[in-house]
């Protein structure tokens, strides 16, 4: 068993519930397979530093995962049928990586969590400016709805 | 009156004691073995644009600093970002 990192384009032309479709399927490919899945990340739609396919901009997707190493082979079949990924790429991450991208998902998650809390104190502040103790909790439902 | 005379004559010659080195620049350091950066992410183009040049491409270890070991990874990590279109292969003014 491996630890194998993928990060794959999508084209912009699709909406986001054709997007999130085509990233489950990828994840099922994954899944059937026998791999476990880590961690997944959306970064949404992102500004290509140059165009593919006469396009500008694409949808990124990381997907962390474990497995057999037979499994990227497959994975790599499954992106290249699929007209809509426009760009892939898979590598096997080594001790260093496997270190890092632990470090990375947990500032990741503390970021998201701090962003979620922000926005509900934004938008809990103008409406109840007086009493703090009802932020603090209002704050903790946000991060727990995303989750 | 002796005195006064004296005083422009010596400052118009500077005398060392040791011969001045010319070239006292920087010692160069590769700053992931200093700041103990093991794996560098290809994620981040921002950081890896620190290894470039205007043109997009690798600056080499004699201008960076950077140690053999780390230079490989950096290549590595920058041709990836380049595949996925973070970082561009070829341009012009990039910074």
């Amino acid at each position: 068993m491996n630890k194998y990192e993928t990060v794959f384009i999508l084209t912009p032309v699709l909406s986001d519930d054709q997007m999130k479709e085509t990233v489950e399927k990828f994840k099922s490919v994954l899944t059937d397979n026998g791999a476990t899945i880590e961690n997944e990340e959306n970064w949404g739609l992102r500004k290509l530093a140059y165009p593919i396919e006469n396009k500008n901009t694409g949808f990124y997707t990381l997907i962390e995962f474990e497995g057999e190493p037979t499994i990227v082979a497959k994975l790599e079949t499954a992106f290249r049928r699929d007209e809509k990924v426009i760009r892939f790429l898979t590598f096997r991450l080594d001790k260093y990586a496997a270190e890092y991208a632990v470090k990375r998902r947990a500032v990741r998650k503390a970021k998201l969590e701090e962003r979620a809390a922000q926005e509900a104190a934004a938008e809990a502040a103008p409406v109840e400016v007086a009493p703090v103790v009802e932020e603090a909790p209002a704050a903790e439902e946000a991060p727990a709805a995303e989750a | 009156m002796a005195q006064e005379q004296m005083r422009p004559n010596n400052q118009g010659e500077i005398r060392y004691l040791t011969p001045l080195s010319v070239d006292n620049r920087k010692k160069k350091y590769c700053r992931f073995k200093r700041s103990g950066i093991k794996y560098i992410d290809y994620k981040d183009p921002d950081f890896l644009k620190k290894f470039l040049n205007e043109q997009g491409k690798i600056l080499p270890r004699r201008i960076t600093g950077t140690s053999l070991k780390f230079q490989r990874r950096v290549a590595k990590a920058v041709k990836r970002a380049r595949h996925l279109a973070l970082l561009p292969y070829v341009t012009d003014l990039m910074k």
